[in-house]
């Protein structure tokens, strides 16, 4: 915001030159009912979104029993919900989904950028063929194709092994992911090609290319896959339902409506649960939330 | 494409043939050859086991009659017409429109006056922006549970009391038949509009500052300076996102079978979650697997439909 506001008052009807056209709606910077309007407002959004969130938090701490007594602070302190999420086995969950999102992450960003340094370095005979192949995966998610991928994972064709029950049932099929790909090969077709050209008079090989010359100019994109990334494994939930032998095999997010629906825990152990599985997420996010936004924005205009 | 130009070695006219350096080339031709299919191999695997053999085996099933111990019988198009004349995968079809267009646009319009408001560079507004973009990277199951638990239907459920301090009424929303639909589509709102908002915002940033100003000299309305310089502006970017993600909430499957998981008395049912329930619950795998393939058809067509026209108008 420009602070060289002109310090003319605001003749009504006709706004002063500066702030006034800094938002589409004209916000002034001063105080005065349109200030007053606009924190009000805010205060009001503030608590449609964030407030749900701390009522978790403190139901996650409270000694409730009942979602009626959910507040916005603790009645009484307790541990107890936490106490109770171990004995459910929350824990455990929680290592299935941490395992899951890193390995599934890990596979998938090396994946993506393999796949995107070939498509988008490289020239070569049946190119548009694989681009379609790649778009075609972003028309397949797991909800499309659930149920013969449910009959893969029990009996691998040619292998003839059931992934079912590992976590490898989850971490393989996250492993390819198209928008992943898309986005690495946009960022890396902007690398001029001089820097690839002068490395390879130097004799660098393909491999040390990619790793030493090309990946580190693409942190940015990579900043921006791994938090979408993340994101969309974390988020998963017919495909660890449809890849679990057992319920010991659910991942955290899976869980919590397994937990809803035992009547003997009351929903001071769900919100514990959902706090658990919230807060990776949210230290993720907030360690990628440049990558988040540069991702939005630049899906949105690309289209 | 930026790419090094790497064109095969037989279209090149060679001033040498058979020269050192054009054996060189030739041989590093060959190794790029197999670097490029090496390096693809991750994701070709990947991609034929979890996405070209389910879908391929996806299209076969929906031609049989799935009998898990007496063999599959070829049945034709019989599961595609049990789909359409299905009246529940017909009602599904329906809610599942009417919940797509109301998140979409519902998302749209909240995230358009969340941008409105929360636009500029002030460290509080940031802060603000960052904390209302919570319900997006909370996983939909997590949002799921928590809005169960905001939505308990009696008089002193936290929703209710809220409308209660207003003098409205304790509403049923899960439970009842009649609300249950919109309170999914509320959620999807809630935790869509601040996604839209960041685009927003971006596309916000954008718009020349001197059309404002001019409008301001010209004595327009706030209304009339939205209406003709701020839409005008952000409509490119915005029209082609809100398609593809209406297009995708044809396919929204994990809020609503969450939240009511299609009940009470199938008035949330959504294609998804008729469409597992049949294929998982009640083992009739080849109409599930043809309720798939009528999906992915109708959402296939409608991108591929969304991105032509996005290149033609790009095109112009």
């Amino acid at each position: 915001m420009t602070h060289t506001v002109s310090r003319t008052r605001t003749r009504p009807a006709k706004p002063s030159v500066g702030a006034r056209f800094d938002t589409a709606l004209g916000w002034s910077p001063r105080l005065g009912p349109n200030m007053v309007l606009r924190i009000v407002l805010c205060v009001l959004v503030f608590c449609i979104f964030a407030l749900p969130f701390l009522a978790i938090i403190s139901g996650a701490f409270d000694r409730n029993s009942s979602p009626t007594d959910i507040s916005l602070l603790p009645k009484s302190f307790t541990l107890r919900n936490f106490e109770a999420a171990t004995e459910q086995g929350l824990w455990g969950y929680l290592l299935n989904s941490l395992v899951v999102a890193g390995g599934g992450l890990l596979l998938q960003m090396t994946v993506s950028v393999f796949a995107a340094y070939s498509l988008s370095r490289k020239k070569f005979r049946g190119q548009a063929l694989v681009l379609l192949l790649v778009l075609m995966t972003m028309m397949l998610p797991e909800e499309i194709i659930g149920i013969p991928l449910s009959l893969v994972l029990g009996d691998l064709p040619l292998l003839g092994i059931s992934l079912r029950g590992s976590v490898l049932a989850v971490i393989l099929p996250v492993g390819i992911w198209g928008f992943s790909i898309f986005i690495m090969s946009e960022f890396m077709k902007e690398i001029p090609g001089e820097i690839e050209e002068a490395a390879r008079l130097d004799g660098v090989g393909e491999f040390r290319m990619l790793f030493t010359i090309i990946l580190p100019l693409c942190k940015p994109a990579l900043g921006v896959i791994g938090i979408f990334g993340f994101m969309m494994v974390w988020d998963q939930y017919l495909l660890p339902l449809i890849a679990a032998n057992d319920p010991s095999d659910y991942t955290l997010t899976v869980a919590l409506s397994v937990l809803r629906n035992d009547t003997t825990v009351g929903p001071g152990v769900l919100l514990a649960g959902a706090l658990m599985a919230m807060i990776p997420s949210l230290l993720v996010y907030l360690f990628l939330q440049r990558s988040m936004i540069r991702g939005i924005t630049s899906g949105a205009t690309k289209g | 494409m930026t790419a090094t130009p790497t064109k095969p070695a037989n279209t090149q006219a060679p001033p040498r043939p058979g020269g050192p350096v054009q054996q060189r080339k030739a041989r590093r031709n060959n190794s790029q050859l197999l670097a490029i299919w090496l390096f693809l191999i991750p994701a070709a695997l990947l991609g034929v086991y979890f996405k070209f053999i389910p879908m391929v085996e996806g299209i076969r099933l929906s031609f049989f009659k799935v009998q898990p111990f007496l063999g599959d019988v070829f049945v034709g198009l019989d599961n595609y017409l049990a789909v359409l004349t299905d009246v529940r995968f017909m009602e599904a079809l329906g809610h599942t429109v009417i919940l797509g267009l109301t998140q979409t646009l519902g998302a749209l319009v909240v995230g358009f006056a969340l941008a409105l408001l929360l636009e500029g560079q002030a460290r509080s507004l940031w802060i603000l922006r960052t904390t209302i973009f919570l319900p997006v990277v909370t996983a939909l199951a997590v949002v799921g549970e928590i809005w169960r638990i905001l939505y308990f239907p009696t008089a002193d459920g936290p929703l209710n009391s809220i409308l209660g301090w207003l003098g409205l009424g304790p509403l049923q929303f899960l439970n009842g038949t009649d609300t249950a639909l919109w309170s999914i589509a509320v959620v999807g709102i809630w935790s869509g509009a601040p996604y839209n908002m960041v685009i927003i915002l971006a596309g916000l940033t954008g718009v020349d500052r001197s059309l404002y100003e001019s409008a301001g000299v010209d004595g327009a309305t706030i209304w009339q300076r939205l209406r003709y310089i701020t839409l005008p502006a952000l409509r490119p970017s915005l029209v082609i996102v809100l398609t593809l993600a209406a297009i995708r909430s044809l396919r929204s499957f994990t809020e609503v079978y969450v939240l009511t998981g299609g009940g009470p008395a199938g008035s949330t049912e959504v294609w998804m979650t008729r469409m597992y329930s049949l294929g998982f619950q009640r083992n009739d795998i080849g109409v599930a697997s043809a309720a798939a393939v009528l999906l992915l058809v109708v959402t296939l067509l409608l991108t591929v439909g969304t991105q032509l026209l996005a290149k033609r108008k790009a095109a112009r």
